[in-house]
């Protein structure tokens, strides 16, 4: 079976999910833009688009909708091309239509687990629980004659773990999209050690259509990009659990938090970050991995008691912040969280302190926003971290001692062999995290 | 055909263009539409001839509101502008592009026919109510419908790249691109000295390197980048025009004032492809008969306004004015002779590419820039207008060379 006629029927699980939606508008474009080829003209596809319930099945196809007229709008010269013989199809307006139409009549919104038995491709965006990743894979083998591909969207379960429970022999692949998938460029491929060729080229070749930043990484708990964020978030609480001894706990957590932004230059603070992916996921993801590192203990007691505050972080369907370490007013920090009285504290009432125990504020400050498009980005990161060294102040410190940590993360995943080369790594976070420069680098060295 | 009657310009205004590239610009933000442009254009010129009373008559040129905007009808908002223009006539007018010189020429046959001493010609166009993409629906109403469906998404883009394709071949392709490239750095230039220019806020360090952009089918045309392309503009410009007893109803000086001494208008078949992509036939056409009126030759012109909506449009219209020999514009442009301190500076506020392009205003923003040039109101942008060379000359062109104005401008002594 080629590349075409594997994606003539899918079914994509969760999608209506966070990851999922973005997944099958991906899927949805590029089986679409498939089946306008003249010579796929007349052939059928479907995608299913399973999941719990209708009404956020509805909510998908408006997302899709909306995605599909912007992809549209971007490639309307090629559009022209392949509705040529649509003598009806006369404007750019029209065809932009006629596309978005075609994506959306490609869609099977369902809630039936069924609807993948006739699949030939299954891909997987459910929640990260490898016990219900693997039952569903194992009743849809069970019932499904075309022996199935299984591409999973996990961002840290072992792939072959998954294989083995599930009996999949080989016909399974982690493809990690990143949040957003229909914008974020990254994407890791995981294959188990048993993985098909075949798949393995499929899973390429997919991502390759879709335009995506490929990196391979090595099948170990959590990949490149939860291998480095994992361990950079305990980091950063490990830091603020520090400061906790002399500050409060809402000034340790806005002190690292504002370090790991302003000072490492990206794009946010680790505990922002935390929030972005949710609190709960954090959890979930480390006490996936945790088994798996024998020599470390990745868990924090402190993520913990959030959670059983019922702090949680996360995104509203909307896309709008959640609540967690932080509540947000149109994009910024406007509170902080206090573990110890369970109430917000205006962040206003916290910053002239905690910034005065940071110390001063290294000169001639480097923005996130506007180095990325410097031409001597190097340059200038490695005269702003070194600035650092010369300055006895706390923020200073705490961020090279910050830098330097992220350094040896980055450089155990490829020690031991997750990530195949530096690059890979570096490319990972700037790629997925969107930070300024990659992780592995000379600019903490003492 | 030597004009009747003695014919004048004054008290030209031009609102900013607007759009990508002005620091004011917003997509997601609401912008000011027709009405808001049409008042401060018509205003502008109206402070400067002593009211509304003045004017005899109006012309607003426009090309598509109808579409942009889902508005027709744009003669009646001339006593929106100011209420002394009620019960007068005023008509709009319409030719693509080209419906600004078709503004001012109306007005110059309406003068010339003595049915008027003082004729308020506008031109407005606010086309950012739509994303590009759905723009080039709009704007492909300057070609034959008929066409639209074996044409480009980006309808004009494409048919000048054909021309810039064919064009490349004619005198290779490097030189062609070094010309286009060229021509883009100097409209830049020029619109950095002129506030009102979309490109005025432009800091790009590197204009050459951007203008040599290898052009991209796959994402837009095949022969011509986006660098080679005018924006999405919004913007009206307005001057009046006027006889001797216009002026002096006006109270205005000759001296601030440019004499119109000939014109050239003419069309091509909108159904017909270009006889040679190489050359703007209907440009060359309507040049001659600019300059048979005028008496005056190409070597008399200080300075021209011309209609570069792509860069290679500029490039061809060099040949089409004369001053280079077919297949030579290139190595004219490139050799810097269309720079503001060349043998004949070109677009000396940027022209389309640089100052904007609000289709149905272009004619008129044209005339307003002689007539600051030749009157020494171009402020940071004033080139010297040598005692032998008094004249300027304005061409407008609608469509792929099929409505075209060229309009010749003196100044008096």
């Amino acid at each position: 079976m080629n590349y075409t006629e594997k994606l003539q029927h899918v079914s994509v699980l969760g999608a209506a999910g966070k990851m999922g939606s973005g997944i099958l508008l991906l899927t949805a474009i590029e089986m679409t833009d498939l089946s306008l080829q003249p010579e796929n003209k007349g052939k059928k596809f479907v995608l299913n688009a399973i999941d719990l319930s209708f009404e956020a099945l509805q909510g998908l196809i408006e997302y899709v909708k909306v995605q599909a007229l912007k992809a549209a709008e971007k490639k309307t010269v090629q559009l022209r091309k392949w509705y040529a013989d649509r003598s009806d199809l006369i404007e750019n307006g029209d065809i932009i239509q006629a596309y978005v139409e075609d994506v959306i009549r490609m869609i099977r919104p369902v809630t039936d687990m069924k609807a993948a038995y006739d699949s030939y491709l299954v891909f997987e965006a459910v929640n990260e629980n490898k016990a219900l990743k693997v039952k569903l894979f194992t009743d849809i083998d069970a019932h499904n004659p075309h022996q199935p591909w299984f591409l999973t969207n996990t961002s840290s379960v072992p792939i072959h773990e998954i294989d083995d429970e599930a009996k999949l022999n080989g016909r399974i692949m982690g493809v990690h999209f990143y949040n957003p998938p229909a914008i974020q460029r990254l994407v890791e491929l995981i294959a188990a050690n048993n993985t098909l060729t075949e798949v393995k080229e499929f899973a390429t070749q997919f991502a390759k259509n879709l335009r995506k930043v490929i990196v391979h990484s090595n099948d170990y708990a959590g990949f490149i990009g939860n291998g480095h964020f994992m361990r950079d978030a305990l980091h950063g609480i490990q830091q603020a659990e520090e400061l906790m001894k002399n500050h409060s706990f809402t000034q340790a957590i806005y002190m690292v938090n504002k370090v790991s932004q302003d000072y490492l230059v990206r794009p946010m603070g680790i505990f922002q970050l935390i929030d972005y992916v949710g609190i709960d996921v954090v959890q979930f993801i480390m006490q996936v991995m945790n088994p798996h590192l024998p020599d470390e203990n990745l868990h924090s007691e402190l993520l913990d008691k959030l959670m059983a505050s019922g702090v949680k972080g996360g995104q509203h369907a909307d896309g709008s912040q959640k609540d967690g370490f932080f509540v947000y007013e149109r994009g910024r920090i406007a509170k902080v969280y206090d573990l110890d009285s369970a109430s917000y504290q205006p962040v206003d009432a916290i910053a002239s302190a905690a910034d005065a125990a940071l110390g001063q504020f290294p000169q001639g400050g480097v923005a996130w926003k506007t180095i990325l498009r410097n031409a001597n980005k190097d340059q200038k990161l490695q005269d702003w971290f070194h600035s650092f060294k010369q300055m006895n102040d706390l923020g200073a410190k705490l961020a090279l001692e910050y830098g330097k940590r992220s350094c040896e993360i980055g450089q155990k995943l490829v020690d031991d062999n997750v990530a195949l080369a530096v690059e890979d790594v570096n490319t990972v976070m700037m790629t997925g995290f969107f930070h300024a420069y990659g992780p592995i680098n000379d600019f903490f060295a003492s | 055909m030597k004009l009747r009657r003695k014919i004048y310009m004054a008290a030209g205004y031009n609102t900013i263009s607007l759009g990508t590239g002005r620091k004011e610009f917003n997509p997601r933000k609401e912008r000011p539409g027709l009405e808001y442009y049409m008042s401060e254009a018509g205003k502008g010129t109206l402070a400067q001839i002593g009211g509304a009373e003045n004017v005899d008559e109006s012309v607003v040129g426009n090309f598509m509101a109808a579409r942009f905007n889902k508005q027709g009808h744009l003669g009646s908002f001339m006593p929106m502008v100011d209420e002394g223009l009620k019960y007068k006539p005023s008509s709009r007018v319409e030719g693509a592009c080209a419906s600004g010189g078709l503004s001012l020429l109306s007005g110059i046959r309406s003068v010339l026919s003595e049915t008027a001493e003082v004729v308020l010609s506008m031109g407005v166009e606010v086309q950012n109510t739509q994303k590009a993409i759905y723009g080039a629906d709009v704007l492909a109403g300057a070609g034959w419908f008929q066409k639209r469906k074996a044409g480009q998404a980006y309808f004009f883009p494409g048919q000048f790249s054909d021309r810039a394709g064919a064009y490349g071949k004619k005198v290779g392709e490097d030189k062609a691109r070094l010309a286009f490239a060229t021509w883009f750095k100097n409209a830049i230039e020029n619109a950095r000295l002129c506030e009102t220019a979309q490109e005025f806020h432009n800091t790009a360090p590197d204009l050459m390197a951007l203008g040599m952009t290898k052009p991209n089918g796959k994402v837009f045309t095949d022969h011509l980048n986006v660098f080679d392309c005018s924006k999405v503009s919004d913007g009206a410009s307005a001057i009046a025009i006027l006889s001797e007893e216009g002026l002096s109803r006006c109270g205005i000086d000759k001296k601030d004032a440019v004499e119109v001494v000939g014109f050239g208008h003419a069309v091509a078949d909108i159904t017909q492809d270009p006889e040679d992509l190489t050359r703007l036939t209907t440009i060359e056409q309507a040049v001659k008969m600019a300059f048979d009126s005028a008496g005056i030759t190409k070597d008399d012109l200080a300075t021209a306004e011309v209609h570069d909506c792509f860069s290679v449009a500029g490039v061809l219209i060099t040949e089409a004015l004369g001053f280079a020999k077919e297949g030579e514009g290139a190595d004219f442009v490139a050799a810097g002779n269309t720079a503001r301190n060349g043998i004949i500076p070109l677009n000396t506020t940027g022209g389309l590419i640089g100052w904007g392009h609000p289709t149905g205003a272009t004619g008129v923003h044209q005339a307003v820039t002689i007539w600051e040039q030749l009157t020494g109101k171009a402020g940071d942008a004033q080139i010297s207008i040598p005692a032998n060379k008094p004249y300027g000359m304005t061409i407008n062109m609608g469509g792929d060379d099929k409505t075209v104005v060229a309009i010749v401008y003196k100044k008096v002594e």
